[in-house]
């Protein structure tokens, strides 16, 4: 027989207060909390400045890139034709062993729809990027991940044509990790939609030429970034966009910055970050 | 002897006993290997109990279960009867065969200690959850927190809304309710029996389940 301790009447109430504090924060989380995040970017705002950039690479569609980046840096990802898809995966590069955690991202936040003012989590609680700017409005897939070499053969046909699966392992191998080391991603540019039965919908629509996001870096990073075609992408021949990675400065942050104070649960990642960076 | 006496009393399509049969207490980890062609049952004995899961090749750990691969290959959010379980190297670990809970999610990951605080406030930091269980767990074969990915979470209800709102909702499964899968090849199973309080995964009041190996059928 399974062994069952009834809860006493102090567990029922304590059952109950923890049930109230969880809508209460369910109703902010998917209520108030979106409303309080700033607009998407447009795609004539935040101009490019050249006194910010320290490095700049376009991984041409297909391909991969590795790189770090320091406390403080953003990157911003160009989607300059407007057919690209940029899936993303960061490391602590202080202890790799923490490393981006796209469950925890979109649960803690509530939502898969990674907007301007969200932030991307570790699997320790803390703010890997924030995401500053963004022309999609969250047009972004958490769920889905990345092709992999027998997708690529079973849609494309016979070819020399990359992968997501294995440009990540490369990216990774390069930066002295191994496979161990990879986890689900966050692809860019990737317009997937949960539709009310489950099934995936691509939303061609919020894809566009010149389309970008840019991340802020909250600890120093390792990061790979896959421009290969999304699996989910409905165009049938293998032309996926380049990628356009710009490496930048950023100003200090201040106190009233949108992705720390938009909502109470990155505010708590945030003081997570803070203690494990402090000093 | 005859072949009718030996199905005596026993009609072959009664299933064998389990080879295995525990019950994994409230807030327990557990792990053991399913070899091919064996089914994996999981019973949700008292209902709205969570059962955080991963999966790792028996025979080379690196290749383990992945969210985003099972989801990719399925076309769809959520796990129930049919669903393809595959691993990051894209092959096929295990089949759901049967479901009497409907739907299961695996979006949102294992609760943590760190997590915890930013989602319910920094007073839930000292709490037990299940990424403490796994680390413990896969610890005893050789692993490392570098080995503990975004896994399946059994009888836990997740939707998924088309804004792309996602909740923890109220569990969808009633007591007794389980879910069998065959495994495609040899693997170790890793659970974490969910301790967490802080949402309804667990009905805010952790109860055991029950895992059980069945052998192959030989068919």
């Amino acid at each position: 027989m399974d062994t069952i301790v009834e809860p006493t009447e102090a567990d029922r109430a304590a059952m109950e207060a923890h049930r109230a504090r969880y809508e209460a924060l369910k109703a902010a989380g998917t209520g108030a909390a979106p409303l309080a995040l700033p607009p998407p970017t447009g795609l004539a705002e935040a101009p490019l400045d050249p006194a910010r950039i320290v490095a700049r690479e376009t991984v041409p569609g297909g391909w991969y890139s590795t790189l770090r980046l320091a406390r403080g840096e953003a990157l911003r990802l160009i989607d300059t034709a407007g057919s690209g898809a940029a899936a993303l995966f960061a490391w602590n590069a202080a202890d790799p062993s923490e490393r981006l955690n796209h469950a925890d991202t979109v649960k803690v936040q509530w939502t898969t729809r990674l907007a301007k003012g969200r932030v991307l989590l570790s699997d320790m609680g803390r703010v890997l990027l924030s995401i500053v700017e963004d022309t999609t409005d969250g047009a972004h897939d958490p769920l889905v991940g990345v092709s992999n070499a027998a997708g690529t053969l079973a849609k494309y046909g016979p070819g020399t044509f990359r992968n997501g699966r294995d440009n990540l392992v490369q990216g990774a191998l390069k930066l002295g990790l191994s496979r161990r080391d990879l986890a689900p991603v966050v692809t860019f540019f990737a317009p997937v939609i949960v539709a009310s039965d489950g099934r995936f919908a691509w939303g061609e629509a919020a894809r566009q030429a010149g389309a970008f996001v840019e991340l802020r870096a909250e600890m120093d990073l390792l990061l790979v970034v896959s421009a290969a075609p999304h699996p989910l992408d409905p165009r049938p021949d293998y032309a996926p966009g380049p990628i356009e990675l710009v490496r930048l400065r950023t100003a200090p942050v201040a106190a009233d910055d949108p992705c720390r104070t938009a909502t109470p649960e990155a505010r708590r990642a945030f003081e997570n970050t803070d203690f494990w960076l402090a000093g | 002897m005859s072949i009718h006496s030996l199905f005596d009393g026993a009609p072959a399509h009664v299933a064998p006993a389990p080879r295995l049969d525990v019950e994994v207490p409230a807030r327990a980890p557990w792990s053991g290997v399913v070899r091919k062609g064996e089914r994996l049952r999981l019973i949700d004995s008292r209902g709205q109990q969570a059962v955080d899961t991963l999966f790792y090749r028996a025979d080379d750990f690196a290749e383990r279960y992945s969210a985003q691969d099972t989801l990719r290959v399925q076309g769809s959010a959520y796990i129930s009867t049919g669903t393809r379980l595959i691993s990051n190297e894209g092959r096929v670990m295990l089949t759901v065969v049967a479901d009497t809970c409907g739907r299961h999610d695996t979006s949102a990951g294992a609760c943590s200690c760190e997590s915890n605080t930013a989602r319910f406030g920094r007073e839930t930091k000292f709490l037990h959850a299940c990424r403490d269980n796994f680390v413990l767990e896969v610890s005893r074969w050789g692993m490392t927190k570098r080995d503990i990915v975004p896994n399946i979470n059994f009888f836990m209800n997740v939707p998924i809304a088309e804004n792309g709102d996602l909740v923890i909702d109220d569990g969808i499964s009633a007591p007794g309710s389980c879910v069998e899968m065959v495994a495609e090849m040899d693997v170790l199973c890793v659970i974490s029996n969910c301790p967490q309080v802080n949402n309804p995964c667990n009905g805010f009041n952790p109860t055991p389940i029950r895992v059980q190996i069945y052998p192959s059928s030989g068919l």
